[in-house]
């Protein structure tokens, strides 16, 4: 299976949230053996540590005879329809105009030039950009015309048009893999060229990944996408973009120490209790949240009651969608994993998605993996007390822990990810043979 | 002459959001459920309030004076009713004109209030008698606590706030050999009555009416009047005390009971020596027999005839002492608006809800309780009430930073 990519941030020639997210999958990818053609603005000249084939757009030198089945195709219906997605039929005002004109002058330019021409890119954010995003959607087209691959790839609006005129000149399938949208990024004041742009990739798309299922939410309701199309694959961020690009604040202004799971017996709920209130003694500004439901519930709420302590320990009760998880765990500043017996304990993956430092019993499989962990036995509840406190008070020891786990978990959680995201190759692959 | 005292309770707590979650906490404000409010108001006053008050003025009018009620109605249910259902207010205000009927103090928000704090409970009586005056041109001289929660230092503290007459559950444990039916005083007093509760000739209306297993069924007026008259020349005062709603609410108007109402009083009459009476009236016309030691807190819940449907339980006991202890504070706010949303936060029937006991009583628990668990209900109350104590606290907070800059202003040169 080989896959044509298109990026536009990437390490270490630009190394934005964007960049990092590319290089986890790609790397994942090729553990997964999935070929890889990365296409990429410019490369500035430096190399990259992975065994894949990089193609520098400004390195693509575009053949006379393919400028001349680019400017047919424009003229062609396909070509004008294309561009009227992209300009909305709403749109009467100058940037509209001005967006499909300029997109027209580019076209012609590039006849104008000698025999074979060179794109010149720059991948950065300048004045320029809506330029540079157009002509590397011709590259896209020529490159898709090659026919040389199986699938295509593309990460966010800069490199959508570039994927869409591959999946045009090639009839291969197309996948987007939506990082952020002008949604989240301009909140009210959105450039309606950068959305609709968006728009239009993902009714062209045959199928997309959101990296969270808040931004699969925006993608369905802002941008009316059907939900079947849209795969949730998540990244791994740091916490303070995670809070804002969720659009979450906390609703208290103090330190959440959180249990989700089943308040189940097994997962050791009682002694997340107890540890709280033998904390809760020692410091005061902290809530404990219990999250999840099960049939321990009614004896936990009688036992914190009895203990006075429900002005500091919250119950949730089943958080009954994603969202509502990720805002949890992107709140909280402490996951505790009691339980007395796990076989894996993947909540603890997920609170490191989210860069909260965790603390496990000895007794969850998890623990295996996460060296670095801070553990303690389930029923050693004095223990984990005094565990919560330092992690609560060192700020700086907690950071360190995160990190060293995520450094754990890092080529762990990419695999994963990049395993989900094949699959989604996989059916697309099948789903178009028949 | 015998006399029949009816007391009906009249009272619609203010129902929270049974969705108040913990991510509401610090995010939102607010708390009741203002359409499950509004639905209950409505039915309830079109099955009971409105039929029955129109009931009891036609009686009235039809004895010519002879007939008598009393209500004892809590600010909260004012409130709801001016908001939702005014007209049920000119009823009950139609009933207040014809001099037949009396309107008993209580605390305004049906509260547990003289369990907690004193001075919040006398503010509470004061602030409900303000409103009864207001309403209905009375001034209350005799008190009905929440449920009929009652002991002795109750009494005493009611006598000390000048009130003549009190009320309190006929509990067998209180009364031991002794008659329900007569005047008596509480132990510690000398100048306030004390009516107690006939219970079983109470229930008989309010509980055992549409029972179709109870032996007496159906129950007709006839049959119910010939129960009293029997108590003649043992007895002096009939004191049936019990809910409003019992009258096509609790008790349908296909039960009969509407109709059982209309014949009552003529039944009554049937025998010369029967008269109605209100509660003020009954500490005149009559003398204690005996005074009553009620060292223990007795209500008219349950089998108990205790606390236990409102306290007891660690969530009951958690959820009150929470919410009282935020007393002070919410004083300090000086936000009347606080204050009310705080006071509304008291009504007893929000620990009625966290109540646990599922035995002979559960039925009754589950008739009353919004909620599907009692846990729920704990859940929701304390994070509203961990709302209401940020509230309070960032609030006195910013009055704090206030205060101190007022205080760094450089005073302004007057000279100039």
């Amino acid at each position: 299976m080989k896959v044509l990519m298109f990026g536009w941030e990437f390490p270490p020639f630009i190394s934005g949230g964007l960049g990092v997210a590319c290089y986890g999958i790609v790397k994942g990818l090729n553990n997964n053996n999935v070929e890889i053609k990365l296409v990429l603005p410019t490369t500035g000249g430096q190399k990259t540590d992975l065994p894949v084939e990089i193609c520098p757009a400004d390195k693509i030198v575009i053949s006379e005879t393919y400028k001349k089945k680019l400017a047919q195709t424009m003229s062609s219906t396909t070509g004008k329809e294309m561009l009227s997605g992209i300009i909305s039929p709403y749109e009467t005002s100058v940037s509209g105009g001005d967006f499909f004109n300029r997109y027209q002058n580019m076209i012609n330019e590039l006849n104008i030039q000698g025999k074979d021409t060179i794109l010149a890119f720059t991948g950065n954010y300048g004045r320029d950009l809506m330029a540079e995003v157009f002509r590397y959607s011709i590259i896209g087209e020529f490159l898709g015309s090659l026919g040389d691959f199986d699938i295509i790839h593309a990460h966010d609006w800069l490199t959508i048009l570039a994927g869409v005129g591959a999946k045009r000149l090639s009839g291969k399938p197309l996948v987007i893999q939506i990082h952020a949208t002008e949604v989240d990024r301009s909140g009210s004041s959105i450039n309606s060229n950068i959305f609709n742009i968006e728009k239009y990739g993902m009714e062209q798309a045959d199928r997309i990944i959101a990296v969270s299922y808040y931004t699969k939410n925006i993608i369905v309701n802002k941008y009316g996408i059907d939900p079947h199309k849209v795969t949730v694959v998540h990244n791994a961020v740091e916490k303070k973009t995670q809070l804002e690009r969720l659009g979450i604040q906390k609703n208290l202004d103090e330190k959440y120490v959180l249990f989700l799971g089943r308040v189940t017996m097994q997962k050791g709920p009682d002694y997340f209790i107890e540890a709280a209130n033998l904390v809760l003694k020692k410091i005061k500004n902290i809530r404990f949240v219990m999250a999840g439901s099960g049939d321990m519930m009614p004896r936990l709420i009688e036992r914190a009651a009895a203990l006075k302590i429900t002005d500091r320990f919250h119950f949730t009760g089943f958080l009954n969608n994603r969202q509502q998880v990720e805002r949890m765990y992107a709140m909280s500043d402490l996951y505790v994993m009691p339980s007395v017996s796990e076989p894996f304990g993947i909540t603890a993956f997920e609170a490191l998605l989210y860069d909260v430092p965790i603390i496990l019993s000895k007794q969850s499989g998890v623990a295996e993996v996460l060296r670095g962990a801070m553990k303690v036995d389930f029923w050693d509840v004095p223990k984990l007390a005094s565990a919560i406190v330092t992690l609560l008070e060192d700020e700086k020891l907690s950071k360190e822990m995160v990190e060293s786990c995520k450094h754990e978990l890092q080529d762990i959680h990419w695999n994963t990810a990049s395993q989900k995201i094949k699959n989604l190759y996989h059916s697309l692959l099948f789903h178009n043979s028949h | 002459m015998v006399s029949i005292c009816f007391y009906f309770q009249v009272h619609q707590p203010f129902r929270l959001h049974k969705g108040y979650s913990f991510f509401d906490i610090g995010a939102n404000h607010f708390y009741e459920d203002e359409t499950a409010n509004r639905e209950i108001c409505n039915k309830v006053s079109s099955k009971c309030y409105i039929p029955m008050n129109r009931l009891l003025l036609e009686l009235i009018e039809k004895h010519k004076g002879k007939f008598k009620v009393s209500f004892s109605i809590t600010g909260v249910a004012i409130e709801q009713l001016q908001r939702f259902n005014p007209e049920v207010i000119e009823l009950f205000k139609a009933l207040a004109d014809t001099g037949c009927v009396e309107f008993l103090s209580e605390t305004y928000y049906h509260s547990l209030a003289f369990l907690f704090s004193r001075p919040d409970f006398k503010k509470q009586v004061l602030q409900h008698k303000q409103m009864i005056h207001d309403l209905f041109g009375q001034t209350p001289t005799t008190f009905r606590n929440t449920e009929l929660i009652y002991n002795n230092d109750l009494a005493k503290f009611i006598e000390e706030m000048g009130y003549k007459t009190i009320i309190a559950e006929g509990a067998d444990h209180v009364l031991g050999w002794r008659s329900p039916n007569f005047l008596y005083q509480p132990k510690d007093c000398y100048k306030l009555n004390l009516l107690l509760k006939n219970y079983k000739l109470s229930d008989d209306i309010a509980f055992r009416f549409s029972n179709k297993g109870w032996s007496e069924h159906p129950l007709k007026a006839e049959k119910y009047a010939g129960w009293l008259h029997s108590i003649n020349g043992n007895g002096e005062l009939i004191n049936l005390f019990m809910d409003y709603e019992t009258f096509g609410e609790h008790q349908w108007e296909d039960t009969g009971i509407f109709n059982f109402m209309r014949k009552f009083p003529d039944e009554v009459f049937k025998h010369p020596d029967f008269s109605f009476i209100n509660p003020h009236e009954a500490a005149m016309h009559y003398t204690p027999v005996s005074k009553i030691d009620v060292p223990n807190f007795i209500s008219w819940a349950d089998i108990e005839r205790d606390l236990t449907a409102w306290l007891g339980n660690p969530m009951q006991n958690s959820a009150s002492e929470m919410v009282y202890a935020l007393e002070q504070d919410i004083v300090k706010t000086k936000d009347q608006n606080l204050i009310s949303i705080w006071h509304k936060l008291l009504t007893s029937d929000h620990f009625y809800y966290m109540c646990t006991k599922w035995f002979s009583d559960g039925d009754v628990h589950k008739y009353f309780n919004p909620y599907d668990t009692p846990f729920d209900a704990y859940i929701v109350f304390v994070n509203v009430l961990n709302d209401l104590k940020e509230t309070v606290k960032n609030r006195l907070k910013s009055r704090a930073v206030r205060k101190q800059k007022k205080v760094n202003q450089p005073i302004p040169d007057r000279s100039l």
